[in-house]
């Protein structure tokens, strides 16, 4: 069978006379969308849309969602600010001024650690880059809105702080 | 004077009912659209916690688009800017003029025809009127100065001369058989019975007229599957593009109000119109009270049900959303109830003797109900067929109007005179 043959035949489909007619084929295709119809009208419960504000989809645990900075035990942030996170970042949305700590065993802490949460695409790579386990993205937070974009940039108190760890 | 007030008020209630049909047609077509897709559609505006399944979303889009800023191109041409809308809308209004949506009317003695222009050119009307909405279109493409709304008008133009010759083929054949262009004249040539059983409508004797009339139709409401004036890939909104706010919602009604225009026609013209198969005037007013009283009882049983479905949710949907909304299961059952306790008090009334005047009427306001329902129907279909059929590509379109219908067209011509000639016409 030669290739011009081939094609020919795949893509002009052979069509009945009562195809052809299209209108026997149009009360089919109604018959379709009224079956859906009527099932719908009947069933409200069985469409799958989520009427959102009101039901929340749940996702997996390892879901990335809004940011947040682990304390140690004595409630000081863990970071170290060896700015390994905000040299991986690929979105370039975090801000680390590191300062000197009292504590010669601990060599650095951030004076400012700062997340763009306009920029941040979500990735997870700042969890993988850190060597202390100090930033986590596991508070599950996905409804992040704000009236203006400053309201974005998020700095360390508020990603220390309990209340913005995780919705579960 | 009376004639002045007669038709004033039939014209008022024509508009009415053309204008009242819009945001139901609007709602109905977005519930419709999202229900034949499996999603649940509009559901969140609501006056008080009442959201009426949706129905309150075309007050809200009605709102929103009066008070948007209304947007226009530097170099539009202004006049026919401004008038285009004015043209589409009017005309879609004024098609209704010649459509019959009953027999008549007694009130004192006096025998009022409802229809509000009983022109002995009816047919003529319609299709003069139909082909001057193509005006509108084209106006608001041109004056607008943009491409896209250019070649939006350009398509609606062609595709309104292709598919306005159909139509008018089609009609003649109707032409032939009831021997008249007055629209009275072909709805009460529809009242009889051919054989004894079959209801005399046009369908039945111009089966395929029917078809390329219904076709036309869908073609000169420019809607899917031939809303090729539009095209969100190709042209994006065509000729509406340029415009905003109110002039947008004039074209958007339009477009409704052509629907039930649309309806109308098919209704009157093939369907009967406000006739009944088996149930012609006489035995109306015969059986009116025994009619009347079925009526009642129907929407006693049918306020009742509703009620006990409002009923069912106020105990299932108990605090389901923690506001207003809570509130609507309540509303709804309270006010099927009241209905269903009002319907049962107009038995109180006597409504099995109503006496021969009370006959006559309720025969009348039976038949408009009839014509309405059937317009509901058919601009139902025009909303189911959307969301079913994919639409045409341009040369598939010329080709169906030019190649496909025109020669069935003239074939169902000729066709219908051959037989009209041999047994004589309906008269």
């Amino acid at each position: 069978m030669s290739f011009e043959g081939l094609s020919k035949e795949s893509t002009e489909k052979r069509r009945s006379l009562l195809e052809s007619i299209y209108l026997w084929e149009v009360v089919k295709g109604l018959a379709v969308t009224g079956r859906h119809l009527v099932h719908n009208i009947f069933h409200t419960g069985d469409m799958p849309t989520m009427q959102y504000p009101e039901e929340k989809r749940v996702y997996s645990d390892r879901f990335r969602g809004r940011h947040r900075l682990m304390k140690r035990e004595d409630g000081t942030p863990r970071c170290v600010a060896c700015q390994m996170c905000s040299t991986y970042c690929p979105a370039d949305c975090i801000t680390i001024t590191a300062a000197e700590h009292p504590d010669p065993a601990i060599e650095k802490y951030p004076a400012t650690f700062d997340i763009d949460l306009l920029r941040c695409v979500y990735c997870g790579l700042c969890e993988e880059a850190c060597p202390c386990d100090a930033i986590r993205m596991d508070t599950g937070i996905y409804e992040i809105a704000a009236d203006s974009r400053d309201k974005f940039v998020v700095d360390k108190e508020f990603l220390l702080n309990e209340q913005t760890r995780g919705t579960r | 004077m009376a004639i002045v007030l007669e038709s004033l008020a039939k014209i008022v209630f024509m508009f009415l009912l053309i204008m009242g049909m819009v945001p139901a047609l609007i709602w109905a077509e977005r519930k419709g659209a999202a229900y034949i897709q499996d999603r649940t559609g509009p559901n969140r505006a609501s006056i008080g916690g009442v959201r009426l399944a949706g129905l309150v979303h075309p007050i809200a889009d009605v709102l929103k688009l009066v008070f948007k800023e209304d947007v226009a191109p530097t170099n539009r041409h202004r006049a026919l800017y401004a008038l285009a809308p004015w043209v589409v809308m009017t005309v879609a209004v004024s098609t209704y003029a010649v459509i019959p949506f009953g027999d008549y009317l007694t009130i004192a003695g006096r025998k009022i025809p409802l229809v509000v222009a009983d022109l002995q050119v009816g047919l003529l009307y319609v299709l003069a009127v139909a082909s001057l909405g193509t005006y509108g279109i084209v106006l608001a493409g041109w004056a607008a100065n943009n491409k896209f709304t250019f070649l939006g008008g350009i398509r609606a133009t062609a595709q309104m001369i292709s598919y306005e010759i159909n139509m008018g083929l089609a009609i003649m054949g109707l032409m032939l058989i009831f021997g008249s262009l007055r629209l009275t004249d072909i709805v009460a040539g529809q009242g009889g019975l051919l054989f004894g059983w079959l209801p005399m409508w046009g369908v039945v004797l111009q089966p395929l007229g029917f078809v390329l009339f219904i076709t036309s139709v869908y073609a000169e409401t420019n809607r899917n599957p031939f809303d090729l004036p539009e095209g969100e890939s190709e042209i994006v909104a065509g000729y509406h593009l340029e415009y905003s706010s109110l002039k947008f919602a004039l074209f958007f009604m339009a477009e409704y109000c052509h629907m039930v225009v649309g309806a109308a026609m098919i209704s009157a013209l093939y369907f009967g119109g406000y006739q009944i198969p088996w149930l012609p005037r006489p035995m109306l007013e015969k059986h009116a009270g025994l009619l009347l009283q079925l009526v009642l009882g129907l929407t006693v049983a049918a306020s009742l049900l509703f009620a006990v479905l409002f009923l069912r949710r106020v105990q299932r949907e108990k605090g389901k959303f923690g506001d207003a909304r809570d509130r609507e299961p309540v509303l709804g059952a309270g006010f099927w109830i009241i209905v269903a306790l009002a319907a049962a008090g107009a038995f109180a009334l006597r409504p099995g003797d109503i006496g021969a005047t009370g006959a006559s009427v309720f025969a009348s306001l039976f038949q408009v109900g009839a014509f309405v329902g059937k317009v509901v129907f058919f601009a139902w279909l025009f909303i189911w067929v959307r969301w079913t059929l994919p639409r045409f590509r341009y040369d598939q379109l010329m080709r169906l109007g030019w190649k496909v219908m025109l020669p069935l067209g003239l074939a169902n011509l000729v066709g219908t005179a051959l037989v009209v000639a041999l047994i004589g016409n309906g008269k």
